[in-house]
């Protein structure tokens, strides 16, 4: 990678992002050969969100590269409770640190935070942003499932708030990859998503119905509709009850239909799919740790 | 009303007129640039004045200064049109069109209420100019071309 910090897919090469994806391969292949691989150095957590699968997977990450982590620990005990603004809080973290990992409710804290530090910053999710290393980890289960040339994925659910939608159709344009994207109209890709897609050519569709298009796809790639996001109580469960899937949805399906899902989940995915072949997000999630033992250690491999 | 005739066409001895301004913008220029009287320039400023080109137009008139290019390209996001004339004793002695920066700082304010930009953080607001809007280089926000001067921040 050619760059110092992770903070969005839509500044990543296919060539970067393949580099990450070969080295979780040979991460997993032979995880011991990386085992003291960023010994005594350190990798700073500072997630201003409630985290619980990306903060964990980041600190199994460092610790399997034989280093250690410090986590600033809940906003509410921290000095960001005290008035302290993000721009100081990362830097006298990365004081503590060889790279940080950031999560924040705000679009562009990375970004910004990455201006006021030297270190190598990943951007573990800003707001309804962007959130790259998971973009890493899915296209890893991607490439492993059904390749990442010639295949047509459907992305479905919260698109306008969903961050790893965001960064996933950004990254995807890297690849020869038919996109289709299934929401309401009024959680549709945001303008700025659209304007890149459309900038780089991509192949991209819209539908509001997965039946329009559920046969032809390689992959389907479901997102949770939060409740929050509708006025009214009603209006979410008419809606959201249109982009749930179970086992009899999956009949019009092909018998190879890769399904992804970043989790938590809520019932957007039936149980009754989590035996079958299709279900693939298990797997996904625990591709978390070879996906991010590679970015950490390509980000604190480079020379500074 | 002659006073009003006057003021429209009175010429200014040294300084820049800023012509060709879209219909309404006037006061945004001014703001974008900064002049709000308080340094002494006697300022004319003509509003939804005829034009052949335009149809209607605006037009501001700074006495004893000359804006660089750089001082106006920021008006091309709000005032494409708009060309600059440099006058000295009377006479034109340049005339330019504004041209698009590649970025624009501290002149629009993010519609995003939720991009970091608008917390309390020490950064300004920045900007890459699109061929048909800006974008925010923090939350990647884009504001349409015609949605930029109601997101003008310069008070």
């Amino acid at each position: 990678m050619r760059q110092d910090h992770l903070i969005s897919a839509s500044h990543l090469s296919r060539e970067d992002i393949e580099a990450v994806l070969d080295r979780a391969a040979d991460i997993d292949d032979d995880p011991a050969a990386f085992r003291q691989r960023h010994a005594g150095k350190v990798l700073g957590l500072c997630f201003f969100e409630p985290s619980t699968r990306t903060r964990m997977s980041f600190d199994s990450a460092m610790k399997r590269l034989g280093g250690q982590t410090v986590d600033m620990g809940p906003v509410e005990s921290s000095s960001v409770k005290k008035g302290e603004t993000l721009a100081d809080t990362v830097r006298v973290v990365e004081g503590y640190a060889d790279a940080l990992v950031l999560r924040h409710p705000s679009e562009g804290a990375a970004t910004m935070a990455s201006e006021f530090v030297d270190v190598p910053l990943v951007n573990a999710g800003d707001g309804a942003g962007q959130h790259p290393s998971q973009t890493l980890l899915d296209l890893y289960t991607i490439r492993e499932n059904a390749g990442l040339d010639d295949l047509t994925i459907g992305i479905m659910g919260d698109l306008k708030y969903g961050r790893t939608v965001h960064s996933l159709a950004e990254a995807l344009t890297n690849f020869d990859a038919s996109q289709h994207f299934i929401s309401p109209e009024s959680l549709r890709l945001p303008r700025n998503v659209r304007y890149d897609l459309h900038a780089s050519g991509a192949q991209v569709r819209e539908h509001t119905e997965l039946d329009e298009v559920l046969p032809e796809l390689d992959v389907l790639y479901v997102t949770r509709i939060q409740r929050e996001r509708f006025p009214d109580e009603n209006e979410y469960r008419k809606v959201a009850g249109q982009y749930q899937i179970d086992s009899e949805t999956l009949e019009a399906a092909a018998d190879d239909l890769t399904i992804m899902h970043p989790l938590p989940r809520v019932d957007e995915i039936s149980p009754d799919i989590d035996d079958t072949d299709h279900a693939t997000y298990f797997e996904q999630a625990h591709n978390g740790i070879p996906v991010r033992m590679a970015l950490l250690d390509i980000l604190l491999s480079q020379d500074r | 009303m002659t006073d009003d005739h006057q003021l429209r066409v009175s010429k200014i001895r040294n300084g820049t007129v800023i012509d060709h301004v879209a219909a309404g913008q006037a006061l945004n220029v001014l703001a974008i640039l900064g002049i709000d009287g308080t340094s002494g320039e006697a300022v004319s400023v003509g509003m939804n004045v005829p034009s052949d080109r335009l149809g209607r137009k605006d037009i501001v008139k700074v006495e004893g200064r000359e804006l660089s290019q750089s001082e106006v390209d920021v008006l091309s996001l709000i005032a494409p049109a708009a060309s600059i004339n440099i006058v000295r004793d009377y006479d034109v002695v340049e005339k330019n069109r504004v041209v698009r920066p590649d970025a624009v700082a501290s002149i629009i304010s993010c519609p995003n209420r939720n991009c970091i930009s608008n917390a309390d953080e020490p950064i300004q607001s920045r900007f890459t100019v699109l061929s048909d809007g800006v974008r925010c280089d923090y939350c990647e926000t884009i504001v349409r071309e015609d949605e930029v001067a109601a997101n003008l921040d310069v008070n």
